[in-house]
């Protein structure tokens, strides 16, 4: 069974039904008397509501009902609350705005729901939802973080003085300050982090159904972390008691970030079902989901670094505005503040870190995390700016970089983290060999020969993961602890249930999980069922993202593994009247080492359950739980070097080699940590190269709302990937596991950029690096 | 109102839809097969790819009523007496999905282009024909190769499948 466990390339168990078509998503859910929804959204990014008329609506064929704000108002259903307290540097809490499920008075985004309309059918209730007339007042509008700030601006929330949330900074001004004023050299950058929209491929969708009889609801929705949707459902939004409440997330296509959140039409949808006596169910369509689903990123960041003599870092200062659009969403606050600035110290010896991050509404979806989560703009920051100082002091980036690493562990930086292990100088060796960094000048000039322009480009990130010691965020202002759970069931013929508050919506938990059973207790993963994603069968959790389910979550498992285990010891012992600590678990049997007395592991299951001959005293049954909760965070690093051709005549840019060298720490599954790293990769790279957001600034209405206009990474847009790891056990869990799935997402777009502007001359780019923008920089450059 | 009759997965239907009714809603509501699925609204994302008459087809981009009289094979009716096709097999050897919501039409637009190639594919032109279909998980590589695998593996027998 050493095949299944950790450290094992084994195929997902949960594939098969995927690839059958047998999967099942939200919006395959049937349940009787189901109707459906359609929301009837502003089409204005800024406007007070006069009024709305739902009188013709209500005449449609199938409609059974349409609801409103007023109503919502009505039953005391609540404001959608953000999770993470900021404050300013001047003590003040932040500034936050009102945001109802349904808008009642103002709406402040282009798609900002107004009302429901339920009918019999989809269609139905979309063509009533036309039918709805609301008639608005329109008012000025703003798009860019940084125009929302200066005199003058449309003010979007009353609560938020020339719509600024929180002024907020961390490290030592004075001493970074100085060290600037004395440098030898100092980089200086603009630097803009593109806005993102997630785009699961899965749309967002919700089933609320309330059961009269029982005075009971139950939601199926794509979520990350059913579990917090019931807390927050319950707790904040008044809409049923958590004991009432059952939330479902089954087969979730995708997430990404975008599906940690309690959205509007989730709250309204389970209400609706009460108000209206019907289940009932929304599905939203692809423009809606980029009209709504939480976008990411939008920093505009001012960066200067100063440099010794001997070009060691002696400062680095930074200064963030960064866009929340039109509420904050239930993270929103944490991304450009912990998640963010923390990691500004990047992989390097940096003894004055300042960093003073705005956050503004403007008239645009919310902002929250997104793969990565402000370690992406972390990273970016850093590592163009390594890049672009060791151009200016004339010296390899490599060597720039060596010569700052941190070599020493544990590592305090200045902006809070506390390294535990790395190996820098392992992985950028590692994706330096893998390229054939050395033998790039060569592949330069042929290309040159060919008439193409080739450059490269690396890129050494540091992240945070394990996301995350609960008194720690306590401290910094979040409203939740992000301990996990876990629960391990032996049954009576020996086979094994995991329930878990982690949420799988791709990273293959079924699989992984089951590994760490099969490893332990030498049982098939085949029988080892994962359950997760039903509020009703697992305790408690804190679902899935920040690379948290192997750090977080499977540690929890690991707990209660021991507990199993140590039970099982005592069962065994007891039957082979052998002393407990002589017993050997492996192959599926307990044995009494250096005997050939053996009990098989069903046996021993079967004995805990008929309770006919348990040690004295000993409860019956084989069943423990855990809750975990982290040290420390953990901190995967490594190296991404990024190889490109760019056509001066089109501007057009082929990545010609991607290689990626990362310390996950301990890897439970290679195959499915690979298709994590090439997932991020993607992802990073269509950061880079092809995704942007664009607003209209006039109107605030979502230009690229459809994959007509949002360019999304095809398969033809992208190389394969030239993976690989290198290892530094996370001394602070039990498995020794950083987490791998943000990774990619991060290091990937400053390599990237990195490697175009070797390409063609100019360091003046903007993500993303389209053709007509490559051309432009190659032009003015020349 | 119309009345639409069509073999789908080898099993003769027949529904009442809306005129308007897509192939893919007429699949996934009316008859149940929620393994076509939808994710986007432009005909973009390839999630709804299904087999009609032999071929290829994004299933919105075509009315159910235009499907009247058609043999569809959707993803349920790909794997034959419990054994996985070759493509199937190898989307789950090779790691070719993870979320699993893209992987359908992944699977039905993979089976029609290695049959149109006879099992002839690089890895240049697996990457140009899945311009269709988007995939967010797994940036594509381990499709590819399992479409690579798939096709070498199917070779010959995919040539004669394409004759």
């Amino acid at each position: 069974m050493g095949m299944e466990g950790i450290g094992a390339r084994v195929v997902r168990k949960e594939d098969k039904r995927f690839i059958t078509g047998k999967g099942k998503y939200t919006d395959d859910m049937v349940v009787p008397g189901m109707k459906q929804a359609h929301f009837v959204r502003s089409p204005h990014a800024h406007a007070k509501i006069k009024s709305i008329d739902t009188s013709a609506a209500e005449k449609m064929p199938g409609v059974i009902g349409i609801l409103n704000g007023a109503q919502l108002t009505e039953d005391a259903i609540g404001n959608i609350i953000c999770g993470w307290m900021i404050h300013s540097k001047d003590g003040s809490p932040m500034n936050m705005g009102v945001w109802r499920p349904l808008a009642q008075d103002t709406v402040r985004y282009v798609g900002d729901a107004v009302a429901i309309v339920v009918a019999d059918t989809k269609a139905q209730a979309r063509d009533a939802a036309e039918a709805v007339v609301v008639e608005y007042e329109t008012l000025p509008v703003v798009t860019s973080a940084v125009e929302a700030l200066k005199e003058g601006a449309p003010q979007i929330h009353p609560e938020a003085k020339g719509n600024l949330i929180f002024d907020w900074e961390i490290g030592d001004a004075a001493a970074t300050d100085a060290a600037i004023a004395s440098a030898a050299h100092v980089t200086e950058m603009k630097i803009v982090n593109n806005r993102l929209v997630p785009n699961p491929m899965e749309p967002r969708a919700a089933l609320g159904v309330y059961d009269e009889g029982e005075d009971h609801y139950t939601l199926w929705t794509t979520s990350q972390n059913p579990h917090v949707a019931r807390l927050v459902l319950s707790a904040f939004y008044n809409v049923a008691p958590e004991n009432k409440l059952r939330v479902i997330a089954p087969d979730v296509g995708g997430g990404f970030g975008s599906k940690i959140y309690i959205y509007p039409e989730e709250i309204v949808c389970l209400w609706a079902s009460k108000r209206t006596g019907v289940p009932v169910k929304w599905n939203c369509d692809r423009t809606e989901a980029f009209l709504t689903d939480a976008h990411g990123r939008d920093h505009v960041s001012t960066v200067k670094m100063a440099f010794d003599a001997n070009n060691k870092i002696t400062g680095f200062k930074v200064d963030t505005i960064a866009n929340l659009g039109a509420y904050m969403s239930l993270f929103s606050s944490s991304v450009p503040t912990y998640l963010y600035a923390t990691l500004l110290s990047g992989q390097y010896n940096i003894p004055a870190i300042h960093a003073n991050v705005r956050t503004v509404y403007t008239n645009t979806v919310p902002v929250d995390a997104y793969r990565g989560a402000g370690r992406p703009e972390a990273t970016y920051l850093m590592e163009r700016v390594m890049e672009t100082a060791a151009r200016e002091l004339g010296v390899t980036p490599a060597e720039l970089r060596r010569t700052n690493f941190i070599r020493e562990f544990p590592h305090q930086t200045p902006v809070i983290m506390c390294y535990d292990a790395g190996d820098y100088e392992a992985s950028l060796s590692a994706a330096m060999k893998a390229s054939d960094y050395d033998g790039f000048p060569a592949r330069k000039a042929e290309a040159k020969s060919r008439g193409k322009l080739r450059g490269i480009g690396m890129s050494c990130y540091i992240e945070a993961c394990g996301i995350a010691p609960s008194a720690a965020v306590g401290s910094l202002g979040a409203g939740v602890g992000l301990w996990e759970s876990a629960e391990v069931r032996v049954n009576a013929v020996g086979t094994v249930e995991i329930l878990t508050g982690s949420h799988s919506h791709g990273q293959g938990h079924e699989t992984t999980f089951a590994q760490l059973v099969a490893g332990r207790f030498g049982v098939g993963i085949d029988s080892v069922s994962v359950v997760h994603g039903d509020t009703d069968k697992v305790q408690m959790g804190m679902g899935t993202y920040g690379s948290r389910s192997g750090a977080v979550g499977m540690s929890a498992v690991v707990k209660a593994l021991d507990k199993v285990e140590a039970k099982a010891r005592k069962i065994a012992a007891h039957l082979m009247e052998a002393d407990e600590s002589d017993i050997v678990i492996e192959n599926g049997e307990l044995k009494v080492a250096g005997t050939d007395k053996s009990v098989p592991w069903f046996q021993m299951a079967l004995a805990a359950y008929t309770a006919h001959n348990l040690p004295e005293g000993m409860e019956p049954g084989l069943k423990e739980g855990a809750f975990y909760d982290p040290s420390n965070f953990t901190f995967p690093a490594g190296c991404y070097i990024c190889e490109v051709e760019v056509d001066p005549e089109t501007g057009k840019t082929e990545i010609v080699q991607f290689v990626a060298a990362d310390d996950f720490g301990k890897i439970i599954n290679p195959m499915i940590v690979e298709g994590q790293v090439h997932g991020g990769l993607a992802q990073g790279i269509g950061q880079a190269l092809l995704e942007g957001t664009h607003y209209d600034p006039e109107t605030g209405q979502l230009l690229t709302a459809s994959y007509m206009d949002y360019t999304m990474p095809r398969a033809d847009d992208l190389p394969s990937f030239q993976v690989s790891t290198t290892e530094t056990a996370c001394p602070s869990n039990p498995l020794g596991i950083k987490g791998c799935g943000e990774a990619g997402a991060i290091g990937s777009p400053p390599a990237l950029i990195n490697a175009i502007t070797d390409a063609i001359g100019n360091n003046d780019l903007t993500m993303p690096a389209t053709a007509p923008r490559v051309w432009a920089a190659l032009r003015s450059a020349q | 109102m119309a009345t639409v009759s069509m073999t789908v997965n080898g099993r003769t239907v027949s529904g009442q839809c809306e005129d308007r009714t897509l192939l893919v809603q007429f699949i996934r509501e009316n008859l149940g097969l929620t393994g076509t699925h939808v994710g986007c609204d432009t005909s973009q994302c390839g999630a709804c790819v299904v087999h009609v008459d032999g071929k290829a087809v994004k299933s919105c981009t075509m009315l159910a009523a235009q499907a009247d009289g058609s043999e569809v094979m959707t993803i349920e009716g790909l794997a034959s007496g419990g054994e996985l096709h070759p493509v199937q097999a190898a989307f789950r050897e090779h790691h070719g999905l993870q979320c699993g919501f893209c992987t359908p039409g992944m699977i039905m637009s993979a089976v029609d282009m290695i049959k149109r190639h006879g099992g002839q594919l690089d890895e240049k032109t697996v990457r140009s024909e899945l311009e269709g279909n988007i995939c967010r998980c797994t940036g594509y590589h381990n499709i590819v190769k399992a479409i690579l695998d798939a096709s070498s593996k199917m070779g010959d027998g995919a040539r004669i499948a394409a004759e």
